[in-house]
């Protein structure tokens, strides 16, 4: 049996199913990220696991136990809140041991539990600070003190990083990652950023409308998408996802082979510039963008004039361009690297990894 | 520059004619507690005189200062107390477990206050005296906590609101339980709101007249009905009134002067932010 089963687990708003169905394990030590577009249940799941939401039905175990109508406060879970929910009248300090200051923990152990999460965190200076003293970056710091001292059964964060600036939010990123190298506490960390869940996790759970879109780890949902939502929300710059009626060119570019009617999906570091004339493919320029190790090439395919339609693919290398928008160019595709759906967004068959 | 100074002067100027206004029959009881019935009478009036604590004297000899006194204390706050305890539950699930018809139970609470009292007074008096409870502490603290339930609840909700349901979660997640929560997180961070409801209710209590005069006499009677007592009968006595009447609304005065800074923050709680 798992350390954490979600079974069936659903949640209602009026006539509404917020959260339909949700069957997930998270094994003791896993590091597990929700990740979706907003409004797909991710935060309400946590929250349904925290015990902050209730569970219309469906049970939800931990560790052996059902907990599925257990108080918040009495199911060892520590959350990390987006907000970061410090108590803004009591200091760094009390922010931390208030948990177990309400366990009755000896004074002596609370003094050095805090003590050592401070110095983990690098607050050591700032535990007689009010939260009201302190930067963001140190608040976040405090709220996941707040949770490292108690050493629960399971850790939430929900968004923990998405009030942090861009250069914090990396730094922070790295921390989390160590922290739980070093703790190996169960984890779940609702994101809707899919930097934070390729980096931060050992299995991603890919949510959508309230219902689980497919369950693996970064590389797998990367590599084998189960479907079209799932392989266009991981990877930047999104998968090419093109209409197989829509440019048959492409097809045989790409290498499909067999009688298949539904979308052709290819990353963009597949989508190889050629110069104009060579290459499979003919089209133009319609962008440039230079990230400096990375460039990104946006070009309007055309099928030679069967049609008057074009179709937008995107080319990633990591070689600087010369080109300008405008400029005819050839395009290759890798060899067997495109990823095949059917008319449902559904996989029929995925390039082997 | 110079039209904000006008401006300042003139507002100025106008703030202080309406307190002067305001103020002026407080002051002119002072005085009027301090003469003789003759010169409390005498046209025109006196500003100058020898002040005289005759009045004060008659009114301890004819009367129970103490007594009414005391039983003013009891009732208002004792009301107050259990009005709290009442209260702050009530306004802690409006706060932080709204539903759809938490405003419209507001309203509701609210809208009780519209009715004048009067229109409850048989109904309540005769409740009162079946339960044989007319002219006893019991009966007054009762409904001077019911009468300032609904102030309570709207005061104590607005001011929880302010708190972000966030913070009673984390303290949820920490192993607090409700009691904890009220304890630990909402009354330290709510302290300011939990006093100004607690004094305005009492300064409320305390100045209630009309329940007072009509379920009491010489046995539960408060400072509001001694007051009332040194008018109609025998004609007016100014004097006499003038120093019963400070008697009665000294002690208040002094706590609203002390605790001036959290009735202001109260009543403005919600306005402000």
């Amino acid at each position: 049996m798992s350390f954490l089963e979600l079974r069936g687990v659903e949640k209602h708003f009026g006539s509404l199913k917020a959260i339909k169905g949700i069957d997930l394990a998270v094994e003791k030590g896993e590091f597990v990220v929700f990740v979706g577009p907003s409004g797909c249940g991710k935060s309400t799941l946590l929250r349904m696991i925290a015990g902050l939401t209730e569970i219309d039905a469906g049970s939800l175990r931990l560790d052996g136990r059902d907990i599925t109508r257990l108080a918040s406060s009495k199911r060892d879970l520590a959350m990390v809140f987006q907000s970061y929910a410090l108590y803004p009248h009591m200091s760094v300090a009390d922010n931390m041991s208030f948990a177990l200051r309400l366990a009755n923990v000896d004074k002596a152990v609370i003094r050095e539990k805090v003590r050592r999460a401070a110095e983990i965190l690098n607050l050591s200076q700032y535990l007689e600070r009010t939260p009201k003293e302190l930067s963001g970056g140190q608040r976040q710091r405090v709220a996941i003190g707040r949770a490292i001292v108690r050493a629960p059964k399971v850790f939430l964060f929900d968004e923990p990083l998405s009030n942090l600036d861009a250069a914090l939010r990396g730094q922070t990123r790295v921390e989390i990652a160590k922290l739980h190298r070093e703790l190996g506490a169960t984890t779940i960390y609702v994101t809707h950023d899919q930097v934070e869940a390729m980096t931060l996790a050992d299995r991603v759970v890919v949510l959508r409308d309230g219902a689980i879109e497919q369950v693996g780890s970064p590389l797998e949902l990367y590599d084998r998408p189960a479907n079209q939502f799932v392989a266009q929300f991981i990877g930047t710059p999104q998968m090419n996802i093109v209409d197989s009626a829509a440019l048959p060119a492409l097809r045989d570019a790409a290498g499909v082979d067999g009688a298949s009617d539904g979308f052709i999906g290819v990353r963009p570091e597949n989508v190889l510039v050629r110069p104009a004339g060579s290459g499979r493919l003919a089209g133009h320029v319609e962008l440039v963008e230079s990230l400096g190790a990375d460039t990104l090439i946006y070009a309007n395919v055309g099928d030679g004039g069967a049609t008057a339609r074009t179709v937008q693919l995107v080319a990633r290398q990591n070689e600087r361009t010369a080109l300008q928008p405008g400029d005819a160019v050839g395009l290759d595709i890798v060899p067997a690297s495109f990823h095949l759906f059917d008319r449902q967004g559904r996989v029929v068959s995925a390039r082997a990894a | 520059m110079q039209m904000n100074h006008f401006a300042l002067l003139v507002r100025t100027v106008a703030a202080w004619l309406v307190t002067l206004l305001l103020v002026f029959p407080l002051i002119w009881l002072v005085l009027t507690s301090f003469k003789t019935e003759l010169q409390a009478i005498a046209v025109p009036p006196r500003l100058f005189f020898t002040p005289t604590l005759e009045s004060f004297r008659e009114v301890n000899l004819r009367s129970d200062y103490l007594h009414h006194a005391a039983n003013s204390v009891v009732t208002s706050f004792v009301s107050t107390f259990i009005g709290l305890a009442i209260a702050a539950p009530a306004a802690y699930s409006m706060a932080f477990f709204r539903t759809r018809r938490t405003r419209d139970i507001l309203m509701w609470m609210l809208s009780t206050k519209m009715m004048p009292a009067v229109g409850a007074l048989v109904p309540v008096y005769v409740m009162a005296q079946t339960a044989g409870l007319l002219d006893s502490r019991t009966a007054l603290i009762v409904v001077f906590t019911l009468s300032n339930l609904p102030i309570m609840v709207w005061m104590l909700y607005s001011g929880f609101k302010d708190i972000p349901p966030d913070i009673l979660e984390a303290a949820r997640m920490d192993g607090a339980s409700i009691w904890g929560e009220f304890t630990q997180v909402i009354r330290p961070l709510a302290m300011g709101t939990l006093a100004s409801t607690g004094l305005l209710c009492l300064v409320l209590a305390w100045n209630e007249a009309f329940w007072s005069l009509n379920l009491s006499s010489a046995k539960a009677g408060t400072l509001a009905a001694l007051i009332a007592s040194y008018s109609s009968p025998e004609g007016l006595f100014w004097a006499k009134l003038s120093a019963a009447s400070l008697l009665a609304i000294a002690p208040i005065v002094v706590v609203g002067w002390f605790s001036q800074k959290q009735l202001v923050q109260g009543l403005t709680f919600g306005a402000v932010k």
